[in-house]
């Protein structure tokens, strides 16, 4: 929930952090207390070490396995660390049937979708940050409403509409649910990106002669460049993970499958070669992996919370 | 106001194409609503009034049939273990995710600097996974005969678990799926939580402690008082994400063994899908969203009330 995240997010800077509070105090103290305060937090930093290893270790194996040779993997002893790493269940992973063309279609779904997103909600974004209107509060609303849209109770008429219309084992039609997905999401958030870019400036260009939409796009519109950037790299996250109208409604054109439909089914795919399996699983995740590294900082702000979620 | 409005009014046409702005900007976003979200959730409560099967989804022409459906589903008692089965999968979830989150939130608070960079990239890492990356991954470390849970269990004493297969047992792939469900959610959870810890002012628990209170009395009658919207938001938030939950369930059991892991959304899909019974499965689904309004409502009153106003 980007409307959840507005207030840690200003907060976030707040000074005085609590660990930056004891570090501080720490140092006032003198060196017996200092000592027996580290002891006491030992416990501490022994629970951090679990949490760390709990949140990290499903990920990490899916790491280790996919770079361990076979033989390796099915011996009775795993091993925690590729001694003899390979890259041969990646070769696997990338030369099985169809594995470029999910990929295309994968990538060629969630583009256009962030995309169509982006064109739609920019103008809306607009309308409800710079302007007074009647009925404002209403969209408003709307949005957040359609934000917490109960969509896989949806599956059912989706798979209808989508048959009435032709469009069942149709990417478009998957373009079109994912834009309507993610499009509250980046509506609220580009508003609250131009809410935060003064009025003056625009009115300032203006006066200097620039018509209305001159002063947008070349004043605006470069301030709100990272604020696009970011809306849309979680719209793509969003739409990239999405499996459940992937799974109902690409049913007997298998060619038209995306990647998370396609891992679902690894089973068929690579039988019981798991290091295959897990190279597979590396490689749909890079790309979200990339996307969080570039957003990091936001992630933890707590400036996107809710804003992906599995 | 420019000058010229002064000297030469303004058009009608003109004051009234601007007007009109703000409406045709918003115009595109009304409609993508209107027929991709409204017009379905409108359609699904349609068909679950009408006759829909195979035979109308092929030919059309389905016919009205009141509440027949519903009766249909409301007097199936699998239904209502499901609803139950629905109720338990959210509680027990929830539970688990606000009380670890909650802890983990009030540890990271008390971590140094460069222990808790690293607690917050792990869980970054735990939040950037895809729901389907991870269901694969636990179903790797579950398997029966390589998985490293059951190498880890027998190496610990359990020899009970050699080559235990987990997704055989319902009560045991239930289990998995709500270790994989509170994975993925307690880093979102626990981060947010954190934030609203750092805008706590160091002050209070301070005196609080001085006043001789312990850690957790400091926690009930200090910390909790002044998050407890944010403990709200966070809460309804999971209960929703949570009670509708489906590509985590579906990916890794289908629903089964034997119905084991079927809740509502995967209930409605499953007489959907593999019955063909377009009509009952859209009951279900409208039932669920019946059910999830309940729990909306309440979250968009505390979201509001956060906000201070809607727009």
């Amino acid at each position: 929930m980007t409307v959840l995240g507005s207030r840690p997010a200003a907060t976030a800077a707040h000074p005085a952090a609590p660990g930056d509070r004891a570090v501080r105090a720490v140092r006032a103290v003198p060196r017996a207390r200092r000592a027996r305060r580290r002891v006491r937090r030992v416990p501490l930093n022994l629970a951090a070490l679990a949490v760390l290893a709990v949140s990290v270790f499903p990920v990490y194996w899916m790491a280790v396995t996919a770079f361990t040779p076979t033989r390796d993997i099915q011996s009775t002893t795993p091993s925690f660390w590729p001694a003899h790493p390979t890259l041969a269940h990646f070769a696997t992973a990338v030369g099985a049937d169809g594995f470029g063309l999910f990929w295309r279609n994968s990538l060629l779904v969630t583009l256009s979708a962030v995309l169509l997103s982006l064109v739609v909600a920019l103008p809306a974004a607009c309308a409800v940050a710079r302007m007074r209107w009647r009925g404002r509060r209403g969209f408003v609303l709307m949005v957040f409403i359609a934000q917490m849209a109960p969509w896989e109770a949806l599956l059912i008429s989706m798979f209808i509409i989508a048959r009435d219309t032709g469009l069942l084992d149709k990417l478009a039609m998957l373009t079109l649910i994912y834009f309507m997905t993610t499009l509250p999401f980046t509506i609220v958030t580009l508003r609250g990106f131009l809410a935060a870019i003064p009025g003056e400036l625009e009115e300032a260009a203006m006066m200097d002669g620039a018509s209305r939409a001159g002063a947008f796009r070349r004043v605006v519109l470069p301030l709100l460049a990272p604020g696009l950037m970011s809306t849309s790299l979680f719209g793509f996250i969003t739409a990239w993970n999405e499996f459940a109208f992937a799974n109902a409604l690409i049913i007997k054109n298998q060619d038209d499958r995306t990647l998370p439909v396609w891992l679902s089914s690894f089973g068929n795919i690579f039988g019981t070669d798991w290091g295959a399996t897990m190279a597979a699983a590396s490689l749909f995740m890079l790309p979200v992996l990339l996307i969080f590294l570039v957003l990091q900082r936001r992630v933890v702000s707590g400036a996107f919370a809710g804003a992906v979620k599995g | 106001m420019s000058l010229t409005s002064v000297t030469q009014p303004v058009p009608a046409a003109a004051r009234r194409l601007a007007r009109a702005w703000p409406y045709i900007l918003v115009a595109p976003a009304v409609a993508g609503t209107c027929f991709l979200l409204l017009y379905p959730l409108l359609r699904s409560v349609v068909i679950s009034f009408q006759h829909f099967r195979t035979g109308e989804l092929i030919r059309g022409g389905a016919a009205f049939v009141g509440l027949e459906n519903y009766r249909q589903v409301l007097g199936d008692a699998e239904f209502w273990t499901v609803v139950r089965r629905t109720f338990v999968w959210t509680a027990v979830n929830v539970a688990l995710i606000m009380l670890i989150s909650t802890l983990v939130a009030l540890m990271i608070a008390r971590l140094g600097p460069r222990m808790r960079l690293a607690v917050m990239s792990g869980l970054v890492l735990t939040w950037a996974t895809p729901v389907l990356a991870a269901t694969t991954i636990f179903q790797w470390m579950f398997q029966s005969r390589l998985g490293v849970v059951n190498w880890l269990l027998v190496r610990v004493g359990l020899d009970g678990f050699q080559g235990h297969t987990w997704f055989a047992d319902g009560t045991s792939t239930f289990a998995i799926l709500v270790m994989l469900v509170v994975w993925q959610s307690v880093p979102f959870a626990a981060i947010t939580l954190y934030a609203g810890l750092t805008t706590i002012p160091a002050e209070l628990d301070e005196a609080a402690r001085i006043d001789g209170a312990g850690p957790f009395q400091v926690f009930r009658d200090v910390t909790f008082p002044i998050l407890r919207p944010l403990f709200g938001l966070i809460t309804s938030l999971e209960v929703i994400w949570v009670f509708k939950c489906f590509a985590q369930i579906w990916a890794i059991s289908g629903g089964g063994p034997d119905g084991a892991t079927t809740t509502l959304p995967i209930y409605a899909f499953q007489i959907a899908q593999s019955l063909h019974k377009y009509d009952l499965g859209s009951a279900i689904s409208t039932l669920t969203v019946l059910i999830l309004i309940v729990a909306l409502i309440a979250h968009m009153r505390r979201m509001l009330r956060h906000e201070g106003e809607v727009a």
